[in-house]
């Protein structure tokens, strides 16, 4: 059996879920910030595994480059919430940061 | 099996095991290094795919930017002397209930994918794929492209104003 | 043996020292202290075997084949792409011997001096990386891998220095070694930026070769000129030649093993590596600026040393002085005897470092033995006398003294004997008037190496025991002892040529002839050019040569070697008359030259000069800057803002009775809905994430 579309996009379906699994259990920030790009890299897989199989082409790689720009930008910003929540609080337990529920 | 299966099976393998190391381990920094193996087995699957921009992308911005970032944020929100470096998570319940509504979804998932009669129609392989990249950012895509910058700018900017220490 | 097996050898030799990185930096602290030292060590004991072999089948099995390398393409962009590899050549081959030679020795020797450290694996591990990128500029065979490799060892060479952070010296030290390093490695830089620009490549032999085919950076010699300088630059850095010299004698405030290693046998040499593999390039102006610099360099070097009283330093000014005479000699064209000297004085200047390691060792210990935790161990006015309680290490420091003041029978005087009579050489041929400065400033050096070296080794050794601790040192165990040694019978005349008094006559010279320059003739001097037929019809008796300058040279070598063997000899004769037998009291000299011992004393005040200077220049400029923002910049963004102020009173007044009143109607439906809805609001992220998969398996039974 050779390798084809099929085959990359469960490998993208169990690292999604993988991601899924460490945002939800996680209470550490970080942690789940971590979860976060797991998802975002299965995310890149389907696009490439598309552009190579699905006729997308090099404008899924674009699209791809594009995920990666806004992850980028999105671990800097998070971060800095991160450490800005840490400087009141003195933890990142996300399950114990509702303030904003009042 | 070819030498790509084989290829595809280790790094596969190897983006399956870090991943599941990465949102169990209960010391995060294992967590951050083998988040390092996932980023690498995933550019690993770039190249497979034939996209040799993207996997020196991935390393350069996944393992070279936005890894060290988040174990900056490790060290600075965490007390590096003491023993504060783990990580807590749920009750056991609610890892299961977690873990059980992840599978329905994996299995969901995999089921529509497979069952999905795609359009395989194989790309044209190309010696180095930055050309086209580089052409279609800066024609169909430009004005994507010009925006992704901005937002980046806005994002360092307003990174730095959020992380700053408030003084007072 | 096969070309791909030589090269495959060479590439493990490389590797080697980083797998022990890899292996100590990881797992260091689960095998151990002592397992650490010892599997570093028997690391670099293969590379050193291995380093023999490739070594010999380089020189000898393809001695007809002047370059071995391998080149592969590493990354594509466009229009070409870059191309890297490794080489080997003769410089590579030998080069590979001394660094893993000295490394070896030095990973032996730290063994025993860093044990008891806390951080003692953590030094096997710097070591390692650092071994590897040093092989790593050995082996390149372009730009672009000597750039990283280079920069590599500066990174090394930064951890090392501040390996004992704590201290505020060292932590100042590295950093100053790291930032002096990085002016010179800009010009590099921009250097290679301007060879890539022009040639599109970065391999040695290609760029070589286009410029020998009449490419030049903008189409003129002059840019040829000036790109050739700017790499030089990088030398300059990293060789710690003037005018960016002023790192080196502050990096002694590594462990003194380190010293050896990086600061005085290896590191500081790639840049003398570098000048010799860009030695093709070089046109005649960038020759003259190579000249001077070096020239310059060994002058005030040696200067400084005389006056200084730290054991390290006087042999860290020493290292400049010495690195500046290779350079100098790669100025004037004398390639191979420049390269000797660099393979001579790292063998017999490692021995020099390593026996005041041993003696500072000695010190410290006997320091400690006293309860004395003042006195500085390093400073030769509390030595004296070690000369019957180390006798090892007192004849091994003799040796390499003798060698590295340039007396006969030593590797030494075979070097610099050569590198004089080059200056010499190049004076005549170059048409004497300011070249004339050369020579002058060489012999004036080698005759005060001569002085300092032996003013040190009588400070030291001889005499009386000056403080109780100099009496109760004594001799350091084999781990220490045996590095010496080695280094000491390598700094004898045998190893490099048979005939003591003729380095051209042995067989390293021969193995080593200097590369045919590719600049065009009119750029070059008229002596460097390769013979050809037009030449022999005017010059006679000239066949054996590969052009004019090798004859001067020739010519020149037995007034070189009397006037060297008086300087030297001179030199010695005035430290023993002082310091021995004080037939004049040195501090009455110091009062006698006041002005000038000052200056000497003070290393020429570069360290204050760069400091008001280029440090407070910038800080002025800052402040200028800072100046300017606040009155300039500040006052045109308060206008605009004053501006924006009237305006938005007026569109405040609209805002707060017209849209204020439509958005708090649509803001109280919204608020009597939120009351409604807040119950599913946990608070938590989690939960939100669980009712979006909720959601998307949800989606998949409707769609499906």
């Amino acid at each position: 059996m050779t390798i084809n579309l099929e085959h990359y996009l469960i490998l993208s379906v169990i690292l999604f879920c993988f991601g899924i699994y460490g945002i939800i259990t996680r209470k550490n920030a970080v942690m789940v910030l971590m979860g976060l790009e797991l998802v975002l890299n299965s995310a890149n897989i389907n696009f490439v595994a598309f552009s190579r199989f699905g006729g997308l082409n090099i404008e899924g790689h674009v699209a791809a480059i594009f995920v990666i720009i806004l992850a980028a930008a999105e671990a800097a910003v998070a971060l800095a919430i991160i450490l800005n929540i840490y400087q009141n609080y003195k933890h990142i337990n996300v399950d114990e940061i509702s303030n904003l529920k009042e | 099996m070819s030498l790509i299966d084989i290829a595809f099976y280790f790094f596969a393998i190897l983006i399956i095991a870090s991943a599941y190391i990465v949102v169990t381990s209960k010391n995060i920094m294992y967590s951050a290094f083998a988040l390092l193996f996932t980023f690498f087995g995933v550019a690993g699957i770039y190249v497979l795919l034939n996209a040799d921009f993207l996997a020196i992308t991935q390393i350069v911005i996944y393992i070279g930017g936005i890894l060290v970032l988040i174990i900056f944020g490790v060290m600075l929100t965490n007390r590096i002397t003491g023993v504060d470096i783990k990580t807590g998570t749920m009750s056991k319940f609610q890892i299961w209930m977690t873990a059980i509504l992840c599978v329905i979804a994996a299995i969901g998932l995999i089921l529509i994918f497979t069952q999905t009669n795609w359009n395989t129609a194989l790309s044209p392989t190309k010696a180095s794929t930055i050309e086209d990249i580089g052409t279609l950012l800066l024609t169909d895509y430009l004005i994507g492209f010009e925006i992704a910058s901005v937002l980046l700018l806005i994002a360092i900017i307003g990174a730095a104003l959020i992380a700053r220490r408030k003084t007072n | 043996m096969t070309h791909d097996t030589l090269l495959i050898l060479s590439t493990i030799i490389l590797l080697l020292p980083l797998l022990g990185f890899t292996i100590i930096i990881f797992w260091g602290k689960r095998i151990g202290a002592t397992w650490s030292g010892i599997i570093e060590t028997s690391i670099l004991g293969i590379a050193l075997i291995l380093s023999i072999i490739v070594c010999y089948s380089k020189l000898f099995t393809f001695a007809s084949e002047e370059l071995i390398q391998i080149k592969f393409t590493w990354f594509d962009f466009g229009t070409g792409g870059i191309k890297v590899g490794i080489g080997l050549d003769n410089l590579a081959a030998i080069m590979l011997i001394v660094v893993t030679l000295i490394s070896f020795l030095v990973h032996f020797f730290s063994t025993e001096y860093m044990k008891g450290d806390k951080r003692y694996s953590r030094y096997f591990a710097y070591l390692g990386i650092f071994t590897f990128s040093m092989l790593g500029i050995v082996l390149a065979n372009n730009f672009l891998f000597m750039y990283v490799f280079w920069e590599l060892v500066g990174l090394s060479s930064y951890l090392l220095i501040g390996f004992w952070y704590e201290k505020d010296s060292a932590a100042n030290a590295s950093k100053k070694a790291f930032i002096t390093n990085r002016i010179g490695d800009l010009g590099f830089f921009i250097g290679i930026m301007m060879i890539f620009f022009t040639y599109n490549t970065l391999m040695f032999d290609e760029v070589f070769e286009a410029i020998g085919n009449g490419i030049f950076p903008f189409d003129s010699t002059a840019f040829l000129t000036a790109t050739g300088i700017l790499v030089f630059c990088g030398a300059i850095g990293k060789s710690a030649q003037f005018p960016l010299h002023v790192w080196l004698p502050d990096a002694m405030e590594g462990p003194t093993p380190v010293s050896a290693l990086i600061h005085a046998a290896t590191m500081v040499a790639a840049g003398v590596y570098l000048t010799a593999r860009i030695f093709p390039m070089l046109t005649a102006g960038a020759f003259i600026f190579v000249a001077f610099i070096g020239a310059i360099t060994a002058f005030i070097a040696a200067t400084i040393a005389i006056t200084q009283f730290d054991f390290k330093r006087i042999l860290a000014y020493s290292t400049v002085s010495q690195l500046g005479y290779m350079i100098m000699a790669i100025g004037v064209g004398a390639y191979t005897v420049g390269f000797m000297h660099l393979v001579t004085h790292a063998w017999f200047k490692a021995c020099l470092f390593l026996a005041s390691g041993s003696v500072i060792h000695a010190m410290h210990h006997a320091l400690h033995h006293l309860h004395d935790h003042h006195t500085d161990p390093q400073d030769i006015r509390n030595m004296g006398g070690l000369r019957k309680k180390m006798p090892i290490t007192y004849i091994t420091f003799l040796i390499a003294t003798i060698a590295i003041a340039g007396v006969p029978f030593t590797s030494g005087f075979l070097s610099k004997d050569g590198i004089l009579a080059a200056t010499l050489a190049f004076a005549h041929l170059s048409g004497g008037g300011i070249y004339w400065l050369i020579p002058l400033f060489a012999f004036s050096a080698a005759g005060m190496t001569a002085f300092y070296m032996f003013r040190l080794t009588i400070e030291a050794f001889h005499g009386k025991p000056k403080i109780k601790a100099a009496a109760h040192t004594k001799e350091n165990n084999f781990q220490i002892v045996a590095p010496l040694v080695v280094l000491a019978i390598l700094s004898f005349w045998i190893f490099y040529s048979i005939n003591p008094f003729d380095i051209s006559s042995g067989w390293l010279y021969q193995k080593l002839p200097a590369p045919t320059t590719v600049v065009p003739a009119e750029s070059q001097w008229n002596h460097l050019l390769p013979i050809n037929d037009k030449i022999l019809e005017t010059q006679h008796n000239s066949h054996s040569y590969a052009n004019l300058f090798e004859e001067e040279m020739h010519h020149q070598h037995g007034s070189a070697m009397i006037l060297s063997i008086l300087i030297a000899g001179g030199g010695i004769l005035l430290a023993f008359a002082i310091y021995q037998f004080k037939l004049a009291n040195p501090d009455n000299l110091a009062k006698q030259f006041g002005k000038l011992y000052k200056l000497s004393f003070n290393k020429w005040y570069f360290d204050e000069i760069y400091q008001k200077t280029f440090i407070g220049g910038t800080v002025l400029l800052s402040k200028l800057m800072a100046i300017f923002d606040n009155y300039v910049i500040d006052g045109l963004v308060n206008l605009s803002s004053l501006i924006t102020r009237g305006i938005s009173y007026f569109i405040g007044h609209f805002d707060n009775i017209v849209i204020d009143g439509l958005v708090n109607l649509s803001a109280n439906i919204t608020g009597f809905l939120g009351l409604m809805l807040r119950k599913l609001q946990t608070g938590k992220v989690q939960t939100y994430v669980i009712f979006v998969i909720i959601g998307i398996i949800l989606l998949f039974y409707w769609l499906w």
